[in-house]
């Protein structure tokens, strides 16, 4: 379908916002939604809310409950763990998960 | 065993073909594959009139091909199965293409009954099934002015609902001498037929018809056994269902005389490898045309095919819906039939209301019920009709108005074999089952259960049940926040001010336990701010903040913002009038009057919204609060500046409420008004804090209420100065934004407070609890420590970093899209996304 994934460098660190999201656009334009959890950890999502049909995931409270953190989509609040994509909501929906890194103070995402 | 799968095969894709599949795809060892006519997926029919409401396939539809991916089922639309080899046990598509089975599930499903009148071929006449026949009748609706139904039963109705709401003139015309004969007595359904037309549809009973001609005014003309006529432009039948059942014609399966294949109690047809679900199976010489038995037949048939002994038994045609917005229900023999039977009926024309109970000759059991208007004891009269629960010495008592004690059917009377939720058939049983398997709460039963997740009409029994059974255990019902904070907001508030904790990091580390979540964060960034009014996007707090208040903001349902500038008591220069109507243009914003007095600007991008407020600003102008659980606007007339009756200055009052409690940050949103005279113009008394001018001060009424529940508001004090009105204000407020739960307005907090309004009486005039001086105090702050958020934030470089959709792009969103109505913006919805011109068939915009 597309090429091959790869690393992608997408902003320095300091630009994410601490237990709160941005949104970075891929080379094949698709919106990830990057939540920085604490003081270490990066994860990535897809941005597309499934149930609300927008690009608002990032815009979306972190949250977490028995030890899964999720994001709550700021539309109708249904809950995506961020590791997994899948929603606790309803189990027949998931988004799209990716890796990320820090390379000399710069986040990567693989996608 | 490790040999081969079983292969079944489904023909048919509906909500019963679809259950069946998500049924047999959870038992391992079995390879499906589902063959469906249509060109998509299952999707959901009994919701299939919100089509016109602005509900579109994709959220219709039941399943998706990545859900079919996912759990490993095969599937082919535009796939007609035209033959079957029982012998050789393969069947044959249209195309050719052939699929072998071990076992066959026919879920085809019915057809609309078009009664054989000459002229219904015409254009313009159809039938209400498909999604595909909405988009026929939308195209018809478009041309046309006036719709008829032709059917005044269930079906029929949605249907006359549809053509409403696509604004044609709606008739429905029936053959019987009433509206839904199946399920409503006589005198149930003249009262459901004087609503209907109340409504504007009109209803023709007793008409048949013999012949649809060309008409003069409109397309058609029919004409009536009678003589009469009837001039239309698009005609839908809905005189009944017919089972498609031609495969098992062809192919010799058993078929009842009036249509329908044949099936005994495991479902199975009359070829041992052959099963047939839902509305083309004939049970018991029954069709049952209501989506429940189709899934309790799909789950029989999946459970014959691994080996299991569960029996179709027939199934309860009770039904509650709301056709049009009006409440009908009924239950079992509606009509009476049972020799010796009795009933009780309640009428009350005024409030249109009809209720009747049909009990057994012994005056024991209740039998059948008919509800119209209300049908607010439909539940529990139906838990009395299946469990047969001996009635209460007067039954009557069970449908008359409560005066007082009214008998209610305790959840503890329930059997553990009744059903609670009739769509996924959990009884009773299954939810004490789920909480000794360690379930604690309703959302625990609900995903172990699944009770309450179709229809959703039984969560109110299903919470009662729960709620009965886990006190029955000991536990206590929780008003804990949430599963961080073992304490009520109440308690948080206080342990914040004694504390003096001013961070959720804070709070959570003493007091809570694990990251928080999308209650506990948002209660107490309310909470924090206020006690201590910071700025809400401050570093520590940026993370706590909800939907809207996270942007500043009220996000829409496409991820634009609205965009709302203060205008207190509604009072507007003209020249900052012009500002917003420059800026509305120059960003093409959707621009419409609220109904707090002053003017919203929808469809900003969230990257657009700093540029828009500095513009605003620059003008004199600052942040609504739209967005924020705080003091929305004060309401206001004219008053004595300009009307002849006013008695104060109401407009001066408004504004000097306005700019004192901007910002006040509360467990929900608050509204005021402020009238001039007792003609009450600012509607005063549904606001949270109202107030009247008289002669000689202000009457103050608190916690009216508008929206979802109106509540007219309490008559506080008469004839209040100036000064003592705010005190009273400053002191009402600051108690109920300590002590009410989160997201809980000033009306349902003050119903829900032990002592009422006495109570409340007592604490803000005579400062019974001795805090007053501390509650001015505290208000006092939040007023001197005051700052608008827009302008703060337009000034932080670090802020508006976060105002835009890319961190690493400047692009813009490419799916927010527009289309054009009523010459401004609106959001396009569904397939105009594609085609980027509106395509809804409603057009009222006047000729």
């Amino acid at each position: 379908m597309t090429t091959e994934n790869t690393w992608q460098t997408i902003c320095p660190t300091s630009d994410l916002v601490k237990n709160s999201g941005v949104c970075a656009l891929l080379a094949n334009e698709e919106q990830v939604a990057l939540f920085q959890v604490g003081n270490d950890t990066v994860y990535a999502v897809s941005n597309f809310d499934p149930f609300g049909k927008a690009n608002v995931l990032y815009r979306g409270l972190i949250g977490e409950t028995k030890g899964d953190i999720y994001v709550a989509s700021p539309l109708l609040k249904q809950r995506f763990v961020l590791n997994s994509g899948v929603c606790l909501d309803d189990d027949t929906f998931a988004i799209k998960t990716y890796e990320t890194r820090v390379t000399d103070g710069k986040l990567e995402i693989f996608g | 065993m490790s040999t081969q799968p079983q292969k079944i095969v489904v023909v048919g894709n509906g909500m019963v073909g679809h259950h069946f599949v998500d049924e047999m795809a959870k038992h391992e060892g079995y390879e499906i594959t589902v063959l469906s006519a249509e060109d998509r997926l299952a999707y959901d029919r009994v919701h299939l009139s919100e089509y016109f409401s602005g509900k579109t396939a994709d959220d219709l539809a039941m399943t998706t091909p990545a859900y079919y991916n996912e759990i490993g089922v095969n599937f082919f639309t535009n796939a007609k199965v035209t033959n079957i080899d029982k012998a050789a046990k393969v069947v044959t598509t249209e195309a050719g293409e052939t699929y072998a089975y071990d076992k066959l599930v026919m879920a085809t499903g019915s057809y609309p009954f078009v009664p054989p009148i000459p002229g219904k071929e015409r254009d313009h006449c159809l039938v209400y099934r498909t999604i595909q026949d909405l988009e026929d009748i939308q195209a018809s609706a478009k041309a046309g002015k006036v719709g008829v139904v032709v059917g005044g039963g269930l079906l029929g109705l949605e249907a006359a609902n549809a053509l409403k709401e696509l604004g044609l003139q709606t008739h429905v015309v029936e053959f019987a001498p009433q509206l839904m004969g199946v399920q409503l007595d006589k005198d149930g359904g003249a009262l459901l037929r004087s609503m209907i037309e109340g409504i504007g549809v009109q209803v023709h009973t007793q008409k048949a018809t013999n012949e649809i001609v060309d008409g003069e005014e409109c397309v058609h003309r029919m004409n009536f056994a009678d003589g009469s006529h009837l001039e239309t432009d698009v005609i839908l039948f809905s005189a009944g269902i017919r089972p498609y059942d031609n495969l098992a014609r062809e192919f010799d399966l058993a078929v009842g005389e009036r249509g329908g294949i044949v099936v005994d109690n495991y479902c199975k047809t009359s070829d041992e490898s052959i099963y047939a679900i839902g509305e083309c199976a004939l049970w018991n010489n029954f069709i049952f045309g209501l989506v429940a038995p189709g899934y309790t037949m799909a789950k029989v048939t999946a459970d014959n095919i691994i080996g299991g002994e569960r029996q179709f038994t027939g199934a309860d045609m009770s039904t509650k819906l709301k056709l049009m917005g009006m409440d009908v229900g009924s239950i079992g023999d509606a009509h009476a039939r049972t020799e010796g039977c009795k009933s009780y009926v309640y009428s009350n024309e005024p409030d249109q209301i009809y209720k009747k109970i049909v009990v057994s000759p012994d005056g024991k059991e209740l039998i059948g019920a008919v509800l119209v208007g209300d049908t607010s004891e439909y539940d529990s009269l139906l838990q009395y009709a299946l469990n047969g629960i001996e009635l209460p010495e007067n039954p009557d008592g069970l449908i008359l108005p409560s005066s007082g004690e009214k008998p209610t059917l305790g959840v503890d009377a329930l059997p553990d074999t009744a059903t609670i939720c009739s769509c996924l058939n959990v009884t009773k049983g299954d939810i004490i089952a789920a909480i000794d398997c360690g379930a604690v709460d309703v959302g625990e039963v609900k995903s172990s259960t699944k009770a309450a997740t179709g229809c959703g009409g039984c969560a109110a029994l299903l919470k009662k049940v729960t709620d009965h059974e886990l006190e029955k255990r000991g536990v206590e019902i929780s008003t804990d926040l949430c599963e961080h904070f073992a304490y009520s907001r109440v308690e948080l508030f206080h342990i914040v001010q004694a504390e003096q904790i001013k961070t959720f990091d804070l709070l959570v580390e003493k007091h809570g336990s694990g990251l928080g979540c999308e209650i506990c964060k948002p209660a107490a960034a309310s909470i924090l701010a206020s006690v201590w009014n910071d700025y809400i996007l401050k570093p520590d707090h940026v993370s706590l903040q909800d939907t809207n208040d996270i942007f500043l903001g009220n996000m829409q349902k496409d991820g634009t913002y609205s965009v709302v500038p203060r205008m207190p008591g509604g009072e507007v220069t003209p020249d900052k009038l012009i500002v917003i109507g420059e800026v509305a243009k120059e960003y093409n914003l959707y621009t419409k009057v609220t109904g707090g007095q002053r003017i919203d600007l929808f469809g900003a991008r969230v990257d657009q919204l700093p540029a828009i407020w500095k513009r605003l600003i620059d003008a004199g102008m600052e942040t609504g609060h739209a967005y924020g659980k705080s003091l929305r606007t004060v309401k206001s007339c004219v008053g004595s500046t300009w009307c002849r009756y006013g008695q104060q200055d109401s407009m001066a009052m408004a504004i000097y409420l306005e700019d004192r409690y901007k910002g006040l940050r509360s467990p929900h949103k608050i509204k005021f008004a402020v009238s001039g005279c007792t003609r009450e113009c600012a509607e005063a008394q549904s606001k949270d804090i109202g107030i009247i001018a008289t002669e000689n001060g202000w009457n103050l009424y608190v916690s009216g209420n508008g929206g979802m529940k109106p509540r007219h508001g309490d008559l506080f004090a008469t004839d209040l100065d100036d000064e003592t009105l705010i005190k009273y204000i400053d002191r009402y407020l600051m108690f109920y934004v300590r002590t009410a739960d989160r997201l809980t307005r000033t009306s349902v907090w003050l119903d829900n407070l032990e002592g009422g309004l006495a109570y409340m009486e007592k604490i803000v005039k005579d400062d019974h609890l001795g805090i007053n001086a501390e509650l001015e105090k505290q208000m006092q702050n939040v007023v001197d420590t005051y700052q608008c958020e827009w302008k703060t934030t337009i000034e932080s470089e670090e802020q508006l970093k976060r105002f835009r959709q890319f961190v690493n792009s400047d692009t813009v969103d490419g799916n927010i899209e527009f289309v054009t109505e009523r010459d401004q913006i609106r959001p396009a919805q569904g397939e105009e996304k594609k085609y980027g011109v509106k395509i809804q068939a409603v057009d009222l915009t006047p000729a």
